[in-house]
């Protein structure tokens, strides 16, 4: 939708996730270093960004949206529309931004892991603000249930796999590990991209396991299939919501 | 024709829709009106399937729309504040809904040029006045030669010179055989635009009678005085 790509924030968003990675492969001496700390920003920002500003823009779109129910289309298809609308142009600033620089630097099998892990990340915080602006209508708690959620993905999910580690270590759990690192997307995608960037030993015993899991060719479409259900659940359960929303 | 029902609505514990039953005939011209948070803007977006209700059911000639979107096509509506997207412009706007509406029916431009728009097509919606944004609802709302028409307050924050060129616009519609389902505040301007008044009350219709009859019961010429009269004196008790 045009008037996404016209708006100023996503232009800034670009231009920032650009000078961040211009930024990171030109101060980093290896590009695989590069990449690597490419992943922690994307892993952060990234999904900050999809979730925050697609729910904000859906609040804000709420009449718009009731204008567009006046007219003779359906329900399901404005929801679709909004959801293509936005995943484009957050993958056209993630292009822009990341992909082409990676493309540049490090056109390698893990640059281009990165890059598809990325749009997926996109997609699955995109599909997420569209779950938390069906569930409420009221902006201030969708947002707040929008940061949570990404806060809860991004750093508080770590430290509760991290302390059922601590808690747990003296019992065999690393496959329990593996099953509970389905659910977090942000997770899946790290241990994809950290896999593939040999830098598993780091993670230990679990890593170990992580990679007889993940890093074989089952394990990997095991992984992007859980990111693309990741992707496509939580948004078939706002549209479902949507349907028979008041506006 | 349109039929409501025994349509009902909640919003959590809050009854906004007791029990609606309307019936609105071809032709007609109805003015809703109703003290504020009766309801009427409630029924005005159940009947375009923007708000779902609870209970009952609306049919327009016969076929219920519930869960329907293809009878839109013959809805014009007008909402009371319209929003749109702040980096659109008019002209994006006006493109946007064509492309939506998807006909090759003639376009009704006579409010786009009376109302002076097409000076301002690179205009974005985030610049424009409240009147002026008001102005492209109006606009919308007429485009594609609706049979009905529902406006929401549609003369609140045009100056008088447009208001009156919809005012117009409105009765000359209105006699090429439109039917019209207008909220308005503003009783006087009424007068000339309606032929059917319902009166709404804690989401009820209280009375819905042809101007007509009011005005020969009242014997009151002016719609705002005739009402008055009315509530004063209950006729619409007698009448129900």
């Amino acid at each position: 939708m045009l008037d996404i790509i016209k708006n100023k924030i996503i232009l800034i968003y670009t231009i920032l996730l650009s000078i961040l990675s211009w930024g990171i492969f030109a101060l980093e001496d290896s590009s695989g270093k590069g990449i690597l700390t490419l992943l922690n920003v994307i892993l952060l920002n990234v999904p900050l960004v999809s979730i925050i500003f697609s729910t904000i823009y859906l609040y804000n779109s709420s009449e718009f949206i009731e204008l567009l129910l006046s007219q003779p289309i359906k329900r399901s298809r404005i929801w679709v529309s909004f959801y293509i609308g936005l995943l484009v142009a957050h993958w056209i600033s993630y292009i822009i931004g990341v992909a082409v620089p990676i493309l540049i630097f490090k056109f390698s099998a893990v640059g281009m892991i990165l890059i598809i892990v990325g749009i997926l990340i996109n997609a699955i915080f995109i599909s997420l603000a569209f779950l938390s602006t069906a569930i409420t209508k009221d902006k201030a708690k969708g947002i707040g249930m929008s940061i949570l959620l990404w806060l809860f993905f991004a750093l508080l999910f770590d430290g509760i796999v991290l302390f059922l580690l601590f808690q747990f270590s003296e019992y065999p759990i690393e496959k329990f590990m593996v099953f509970i690192a389905a659910f977090s997307p942000i997770d899946l995608a790290r241990i994809l991209v950290l896999l593939n960037l040999d830098v598993s030993a780091l993670m230990g015993y679990t890593g170990a396991i992580f990679k007889q899991y993940f890093g074989s060719q089952l394990g990997m479409i095991v992984t992007f299939s859980l990111l693309l259900i990741w992707a496509i659940i939580p948004f078939m359960i706002s549209k479902r919501i949507f349907n028979k929303l008041d506006l | 024709m349109i039929e409501i029902i025994q349509l009902k609505k909640s919003f959590g514990k809050l009854n906004v829709l007791k029990e609606i039953n309307l019936s609105l005939h071809d032709g007609e011209s109805y003015a809703l009106i109703g003290p504020n948070g009766c309801g009427k803007t409630t029924l005005i977006k159940s009947i375009l399937g923007i708000v779902i209700a609870n209970n009952g059911d609306i049919r327009i000639n016969q076929k219920s729309i519930l869960n329907q979107f293809d009878y839109r096509k013959s809805i014009g509506y007008m909402p009371q504040i319209g929003h749109y997207p702040s980096n659109m412009t008019i002209g994006n706007i006006i493109e946007m809904i064509r492309v939506i509406r998807d006909t090759d029916e003639k376009i009704d431009e006579e409010l786009y040029f009376a109302f002076n728009l097409h000076h301002s097509l690179d205009k974005k919606m985030s610049t424009l006045s409240g009147g002026t944004t008001q102005k492209v609802s109006a606009f919308l709302a007429f485009m594609f030669n609706p049979n009905l028409l529902i406006l929401d307050e549609p003369t609140a924050g045009l100056d008088p010179i447009s208001s009156e060129i919809l005012k117009e616009k409105i009765i000359r519609e209105k006699n090429n055989g439109k039917t019209f389902l207008i909220t308005s505040h503003i009783l006087s301007e009424l007068d000339e635009m309606i032929s059917q008044l319902i009166y709404m009350q804690d989401g009820a219709v209280l009375f819905h009678l042809p101007v007509d009859e009011i005005r020969e019961q009242t014997q009151e010429n002016k719609i705002s005085k005739a009402i008055a009269t009315m509530l004063k004196n209950k006729f619409y008790v007698t009448n129900h």
